[in-house]
């Protein structure tokens, strides 16, 4: 026959520990369960809403990433495809061509094409675009507004909490369903 | 306008007609401004017979692939407990650390992470109308679950900043104690700062200022990039430097590890105090044996200190509320919204700047344009300061009453043994104990020196 093992009794500090312990798990469980109540819900991304976008240049400069993932978007469908587009060009260009005195965008990301006469289609590079909507103010000054600023999905990091949100001056950043993570112009702004 | 005015004049006999007309009016008004705002109509191309490309809308991260992350880290918690337990590798956590990095750091970018998760856990429980995502929930609990049962294994080889510091210690130095038990305040002074400006809608302070992201996506503010780079260097001599002093996620793992149902020996064999593990530790988490002072006069003494450390718990927890409802408005001002609707009471009689606006000159004009909804999300916000405040106040007294508390406190431990909140589970010591080695069969039992007399 074995001895008997010995039971120790269990010390003082292990019964505060195990204490400790249950009332710690107790309190995990309900701040999940809490939580968990409030999850629920579609998850969501950053966007920028277009309307209410005021082309400050924040998006520029306060994204985490060096090069900003705002980036203009070009809705080809509400474009007027000026010769003289005001998106495109300086504000009182020498000459109608793509040098670079002419032009607003600093990184020379849009890209000027003869269609027809006397239309031109513009699109962005966004390879090289910094987001600074210097043409998004250009296009919705003078023209159909089919320049826009909005964040692009496979650069954004969907960070915890968006840097620019938080240096939004008029709060146009928001969080919307992922599985529809654009708000795009599909009529000219304000129509 | 002046014909719609004479209308108008004329009084009952025409307000229908009038009316008709104002509608008229408004009318045409409208189509005209919708007519001009669509200004160049989109051509046809009837020559060309162009197609008007569509506007590229790239995906974001698919769903599946963020569930995935939450399967990755329970998997890594799982090995990382396996080699800790029972493997017993150092170098198997090596790898798991490097995959880590890698992972969760270069590859996730360093978001999500269980260290910013706590900021969305708590901007959750304040604010109801937050929906937090599941992968931020599961990355909050998951490794407090894993610590309460078994210690720090996520700090092991699971968390991408614990990894990289990890990695590059190369040259550890020994933190002198009082520095090293000074320095311990921080991290909970830290998570109680994140989780008050998170949980009143300020800012995740926590990820805006954490060292490692910049390494991790290779770019960030010129600020962080420096601290980033002061870090990676103070890493290679002082033995991850940010989980011991500032880690604010490791603080709450801390807590776990100390009321932890397992926890990390060096040897479950006999212990020949030979200190080899004392020294194989870099992060000073080793605790050497102890035993309670038995003179009448050192027990009277240490009965002083305990006495006292429990009186200024209240005293100081008290103090801290009291100080943190004083300073609950200026701190109010870190919240974006109450600093703007400072601004404008303090700027309402200031001229609206002409020509082209700065950001803060277009914040300001949007507050002007419905100053009553900006003052009453300011003054909701400052509610929340002002529960906030006297709390994290009330929390900065709990810690150092509590540090204060243990270090009054004696403990009776007969050998080596790492310290149950403080060790990391790196495996390190566990290479370094001659005993260990010969359990595992690494060394022949012969090459064991004698067994010293044990202490009295």
């Amino acid at each position: 026959m074995n001895p008997p093992i010995p039971q120790f009794p269990r010390s003082r500090r292990q019964f505060l520990r195990d204490g400790a312990r249950a009332a710690a798990l107790t309190g995990l469980g309900g701040l999940f369960a809490l939580t968990a109540e409030r999850a629920g819900g579609r998850p969501r991304v950053w966007q920028i809403d277009p309307q209410k976008c005021v082309r400050c240049g924040n998006c520029a400069t306060h994204c985490v990433l060096e090069q900003s993932a705002v980036k203009c978007v070009h809705a080809h469908a509400i474009c007027g495809y000026c010769q003289l587009c005001t998106g495109y060009f300086e504000p009182e260009p020498n000459e109608l061509n793509t040098a670079a005195e002419n032009c607003l965008c600093p990184t020379a990301a849009i890209k000027r094409t003869y269609v027809e006469d006397p239309y031109y289609e513009y699109s962005i590079d966004e390879g090289l675009c910094i987001g600074c909507a210097k043409c998004v103010e250009g296009c919705n000054r003078f023209g159909n507004g089919s320049l826009f600023l909005q964040v692009r999905h496979d650069r954004c990091l969907n960070c915890n909490e968006c840097a620019i949100s938080k240096a939004c001056p008029v709060d146009a950043f928001q969080r919307i369903p992922a599985d529809h993570p654009y708000l795009l112009k599909t009529m000219a702004h304000g129509a | 306008m002046k014909a719609l005015a004479e209308i108008r004049g004329s009084g009952g006999r025409f307000a229908g007609l009038t009316r008709a007309v104002v509608a008229l009016v408004l009318l045409c008004l409208a189509t005209l401004s919708s007519l001009a705002e669509q200004r160049f109509p989109p051509p046809d191309f009837v020559e060309t017979n162009h197609q008007i490309p569509a506007t590229a809308t790239p995906g974001a991260r698919a769903l599946w692939l963020q569930y995935g992350d939450i399967v990755v880290l329970a998997a890594a918690l799982g090995v990382a407990l396996w080699l800790i337990y029972r493997r017993r590798s150092r170098p198997g956590l090596v790898w798991l650390s490097l995959f880590s990095m890698a992972y969760f750091g270069f590859y996730r970018n360093g978001c999500i992470c269980s260290i910013g998760s706590l900021q969305n856990v708590s901007l959750a429980l304040a604010d109801p109308s937050y929906s937090i995502s599941w992968t931020a929930l599961a990355f909050f609990v998951l490794p407090l679950a894993v610590a309460l049962f078994s210690g720090r294994a996520f700090c092991a080889g699971v968390c991408p900043h614990g990894a990289l510091q990890d990695l590059l210690l190369l040259k550890p130095l020994k933190v002198p104690a009082w520095l090293e038990h000074g320095l311990g305040i921080l991290p909970f002074v830290y998570l109680g700062i994140g989780v008050l400006l998170a949980a009143t809608g300020s800012l995740f302070v926590i990820c805006e200022y954490d060292p490692f992201i910049p390494i991790f996506r290779l770019s960030g503010r010129a600020v962080m990039v420096g601290a980033g780079a002061g870090f990676v260097l103070l890493s290679v001599f002082v033995g991850r430097p940010y989980c011991r002093f500032l880690c604010p996620y490791g603080a709450l793992l801390k807590l776990g590890a100390i009321v932890a149902k397992g926890r990390v020996r060096v040897t479950p064999d006999t212990c020949t105090q030979c200190r080899l593990c004392e020294h194989s530790c870099p992060f000073g988490a080793m605790r050497e044996p102890e035993s309670p002072p038995v003179t009448p006069a050192a027990l009277a003494g240490g009965r002083r200190r305990l006495a006292l450390a429990l009186v200024l718990v209240p005293v100081l927890i008290l103090a801290g509320a009291g100080l943190g409802s004083r300073l609950a408005n200026r701190a109010s001002l870190l919240n974006p919204t109450v600093a703007l609707a400072a601004r404008l009471s303090r700027e309402a009689a200031a001229p609206v700047p002409t020509g082209p606006l700065s950001p803060d000159d277009f914040a300001l004009a949007r507050a002007r344009e419905n100053p009553r909804a900006l003052t009453a999300d300011a003054t909701a916000a400052q509610r929340r300061f002002a529960i906030g405040t006297p709390l994290f106040g009330g929390w900065l007294g709990l810690v150092v009453g509590a540090k204060l508390l243990s270090l009054a406190l004696h403990r009776r431990r007969s050998d080596y043994e790492p310290d149950r909140g403080s060790c990391f589970g790196c495996a390190r010591c566990f290479e370094f104990c001659p005993n260990e080695l010969v359990r595992r069969g690494l060394t022949p039992a012969a090459a064991l020196p004698a067994l010293p007399t044990p202490r009295t």
